[in-house]
């Protein structure tokens, strides 16, 4: 049975150009201390069912429509959003950190005052204890001198230090599950490295699953064990980590993987790029959302609607080609 | 590959256009308060037009056997202590009051733009000087600055434009210098000047069209506090005088003779209050509808 | 040496820190520190490094945009390092500059077709009226846009469409060298190898254009380069051709900085050997000692916080400034 459970997840934004539906119908499931990589482009709705599994989506505009997100048999979404339950499970059992950690780190307070704050409300600790378990994750996160910059500021932190602090920040109830949105985009490659190897480190240390949701296939090979792959608010394609490597199927995934220049390739390499634009997600056609920029596409992705996932081979995949052959 | 560019096209063309316009059109003709603005404010700029054809009476026209006539059928808001036609006088009146309003605020947005556009693309010392003069100017009371400025000069119509135009200068430079300062930062400004594009090119071709949308509503809320300050002077006796019509002297005028003549003040009043409150409800619904962002600022 | 269309010499760019009204100075800011380079008539130079290393400044320097604090520019032969504002205008359209940004680098309000024909208007670069049409259209066709887009403004086109007018606005004004400050770093995956191939295919079409691409991705400046420059702390650290560069980098520096870019393929991924930097990149307004890199490298020697290392070749026309490279 697994940790956590994301079943056919619906969750639409009603916006003045029409309904988005940012995520629609996205089912996976996390077990036990395990890796996996959420991969999409901006808007593919990531981040959003990230979100939806913690209630975190503002409403209105956005309303979660449909789903189950079964966590330690209890489906979150029967719980109501600001309900004591929710409250108890974010931040406690389920713990998120953000891609710009200086929005979602508190201007106003200080490091200690933050962290302190969560180990009060969640593990009830009194001030004394909650100061030396707070310098104690500071240490294990890699912040120099944590003693004395406990006390400082957000912005008296670097970006790659700022995402240290959230680490610390999520890690600090020792949480089941830790989800990762884009936490490196925002910081350099030296740093990404850092902060990738310390989170590996940290959720083996503290037997935590992990979300790592990116837009770089980069990250999620090193550290993944298995990934989902998400385009126009759908999982296209879902397996192992080196399944979706070796052998991609869905035309999406073989083009990403095409289209980004990799470090070791060979001098004169063309890229193969995936044509036109991602999709607008405003009053989508019921086919295949992919299948403008398709290069595989047959006359059936033209008439049928977007095909469902399916079995192939140990992976799943969403789409009418064998993009084998 | 063609036939895929071909796709690529349409695939484009099928994404709805986000459309400024549409939005603009929906949050302004939306509310119903903008609405009666913009209906008021045609309905003054017509009568101004055709006052010639619409007014019953010669607004200057004495008749001193009808000296402060209740209204009747005759004269449908009685007569003034000369006997004059209170509806003739205060069709009239439109006239003044949007000459002074719009051609006050030309002036003042005309120069205010130069000054703050220059002060912000240069910066520096130049920013300096022309921004603490701008704060000095400030430093007046906006009505007090008209005063000394008319009491100088003199009075009639040519006066009070200049007074409350130079009075006006401030709020145009300071927004235009704030404006010019975030539009200087964006890349398509340096882009301009690795394209070796002048100074003068990049102010006006670039930095002007762009900071127009604010000084347009910051124009529009501030006529009708021009208006207001023009029917103050004119109350005080420094602006417009009888015989010629303006709001602000018949309400003086009218004042003392509020219990027996009530219409003298009040129509005017009214007049004066209908335009004032038309003009800031459409420059707030402007406000809104081009850039809600702008709420708070403006 | 000859054939270099830009050639820059020991540019310094200092940026003084103020404080108080009387704009005193307290510091400086060593952004750019002696760096030397040159672009060859049609060769794309890479210059790649992380946050705050200088980079952008170099770009910027090189048009001009800022006054050098020291070295020399030469470019077509001339030496543009301090030459006059109103004589460098004519200088900067052979060399414009391609954005990061696609939304803030076109103006909101100017339609594609002008934005892309004002350079050519303000040059006079051409003769009439049908001449400029026919141009801007063929510079649409070029960069893969439909020309019965000219009329729309930029917030219909998507980012990708939105840097492809960038590059036809720089294209426009008859270019030598084009300056891409992280030209895709702010695109969607699926979107940045078409704005790559975009600008690897003008390069074969436009005779001698060069381009000097500034970026930090790595593999990114490999691919499309034909040498690239890797740059810490506002010196280059070491310079290049983009496969050398991969297969032997000699500075610990890029060694770190190859390690630590991933490579989407998981086989590849297993075997290959991380090295994490201790760390932080530290202040460029107080660098260390010596060798900037020597309070983070793993293989650093007390004499590398006394001195610091010039960029020297090392033979095949490998440049690199750490003194633990054996020549």
């Amino acid at each position: 049975m697994a940790l956590l459970t994301v079943e056919n997840l619906k969750t639409y934004f009603h916006t003045d150009f029409g309904l988005v539906k940012a995520v629609d119908g996205v089912s996976y499931e996390i077990n036990e201390k395990e890796i996996i990589g959420i991969v999409g482009e901006s808007g593919c709705g990531k981040s959003v069912s990230q979100l939806s599994t913690l209630q975190l989506i503002t409403s209105p505009p956005g309303q979660i429509v449909d789903g189950k997100v079964i966590f330690e048999g209890r489906d979150l979404l029967q719980f109501s959003a600001n309900g004591s339950e929710m409250r108890s499970i974010r931040g406690g059992q389920i713990a998120i950190i953000f891609q710009e950690p200086m929005t979602s780190l508190n201007p106003t307070l200080s490091v200690f005052q933050q962290i302190g704050e969560m180990l009060e409300l969640h593990l009830k600790m009194d001030k004394e204890m909650q100061r030396k378990h707070s310098i104690e994750l500071l240490k294990q996160v890699g912040i120099p001198d944590a003693e004395r910059r406990i006390d400082d500021y957000p912005h008296q932190f670097s970006g790659g230090m700022r995402q240290r602090v959230m680490i610390a920040m999520a890690l600090s109830c020792n949480p089941k599950i830790l989800i990762a949105d884009e936490p490196t985009t925002a910081v350099d490659v030296t740093t990404q490295a850092q902060l990738l190897a310390l989170m590996q480190n940290l959720v083996n240390q503290y037997n935590t699953s992990l979300i790592i949701v990116t837009h770089n296939l980069g990250v999620v090979a090193r550290y993944a064990e298995r990934i989902y792959v998400m385009y126009a608010g759908r999982i296209v394609e879902s397996g192992t980590c080196d399944d979706i490597f070796n052998q991609p199927k869905h035309p999406y995934t073989i083009g990403l993987l095409k289209c980004v220049p990799r470090l070791d390739e060979a001098e004169g390499t063309k890229l193969v790029p995936i044509e036109g634009l991602p999709p607008n997600l405003i009053n989508m056609p019921s086919t295949c959302a992919f299948l403008p920029r398709c290069p595989y596409s047959i006359d059936k992705c033209r008439e049928e609607v977007w095909p469902p996932l399916k079995r192939v081979n140990g992976q799943y995949v969403s789409c009418y080609v064998d993009t084998r052959r | 590959m063609k036939q895929r560019r071909k796709r690529q096209e349409k695939f484009m063309e099928e994404r709805p256009p986000m459309s400024g316009w549409r939005r603009f059109a929906r949050v302004f003709f939306g509310r119903k308060v903008v609405l009666f603005g913009l209906i008021v404010l045609a309905l003054y700029v017509l009568i101004a037009i055709f006052a010639d054809l619409i007014a019953p009476y010669d607004y200057k026209q004495i008749n001193l056997q009808q000296v402060l006539a209740q209204p009747s059928g005759e004269h449908l808001l009685g007569t003034d202590t000369a006997g004059r036609d209170v509806l003739s006088r205060l069709i009239y009146g439109i006239r003044p009051t949007l000459i002074v309003g719009s051609a006050t605020i030309l002036i003042a947005a005309v120069c205010g733009t130069i000054l703050g556009l220059i002060a912000g693309y240069f910066g520096g010392w130049i920013q300096t000087i022309i921004m603490r003069c701008i704060d000095a100017l400030m430093g007046f009371p906006m009505l007090l600055l008209a005063l000394v400025i008319a009491a100088v000069l003199g009075g009639g119509m040519k006066n009070i434009i200049i007074a409350l135009g130079v009075a006006s200068i401030p709020t145009f430079a300071r927004v235009m210098c704030a404006q010019t300062l975030i539009i200087k930062e964006n890349d398509y400004i340096i882009a301009g000047r690795s394209l070796g594009f002048t100074n003068w090119h990049l102010m006006w071709n670039h930095i002007v069209p762009n900071a127009f949308p604010p000084l347009v509503i910051l124009a529009t809320m501030n006529i009708g506090m021009v208006i207001l300050m023009e029917a103050g002077l004119s109350f005080l006796g420094i602006g417009i005088q009888a015989p010629d019509a303006a709001w602000g002297s018949m309400v003086s005028a009218g004042y003392n003779r509020l219990t027996s003549n009530p219409m003298l003040s009040v129509a005017p009043g009214i007049a004066i209050m209908l335009i004032v409150f038309s003009l800031n409800m459409v420059g707030d619904g402007l406000r809104d509808a081009v850039d809600p962002r702008l709420r708070g600022t403006l | 040496m000859d054939d270099a269309l830009l050639i820059v010499k020991g540019l310094k760019m200092y940026f003084p820190v103020t404080r108080g009204l009387l704009r005193r100075k307290i510091a400086e800011v060593k952004a750019v520190d002696n760096v030397s380079f040159d672009v060859k008539a049609g060769e794309t130079l890479g210059l790649v490094g992380e946050t705050g290393c200088g980079k952008t400044t170099t770009g910027r320097c090189i048009l001009r945009l800022y006054r050098p604090t020291a070295g020399q520019i030469i470019f077509e032969g001339l030496d543009i390092s301090y030459l006059h504002e109103s004589k460098i205008r004519s200088i900067r359209r052979k060399m414009p500059l391609i954005f990061q940004d696609p939304y803030s680098s076109l103006d909101p309000r100017q339609s594609a077709g002008s934005i892309v024909g004002e350079p050519i208007k303000f040059h006079g670069l051409v003769s009439n009226k049908k001449e400029y049409k026919e141009r801007v259209a063929d510079l649409f066709r070029m960069v893969g846009l439909n020309p019965d887009m000219m009329n729309r403004v930029p917030h219909e086109f998507s980012g990708g469409q939105r840097q492809r007018i960038g590059i036809a606005r720089a294209l426009a004004c008859e270019p030598s060298m084009i300056v891409c400050d992280e030209p895709i770093s702010a695109l969607d995956v699926s979107i940045q190898s078409q704005i790559i191939n975009l600008l690897e295919e003008l390069q074969d079409r436009v005779e001698g254009l060069s381009y000097l691409f500034i970026a930090h991705d790595l593999s990114v400046v490999r691919h499309i380069s034909n040498r690239v420059a890797v740059m810490y702390l506002g010196r280059i650290v070491e310079l290049t051709e983009s496969k050398k560069l991969y297969d032997n980098p000699l500075h610990p520096y890029t060694q770190a900085l190859i390690s630590a870019i991933p490579i989407p393929d998981r086989a590849v991924e297993k075997h290959r050997k991380q090295i994490i930097l201790r760390g932080e990149v530290p202040s460029p307004l107080n660098p260390p000692d010596g060798c900037h890199f020597h309070p983070r490298c793993p293989v650093a020697i007390p004499d590398c916080s006394q001195i610091l290392p010039p960029l020297v070749d090392v033979g095949d026309s490998h440049q690199v400034a750490c003194i633990r490279v054996k020549h």
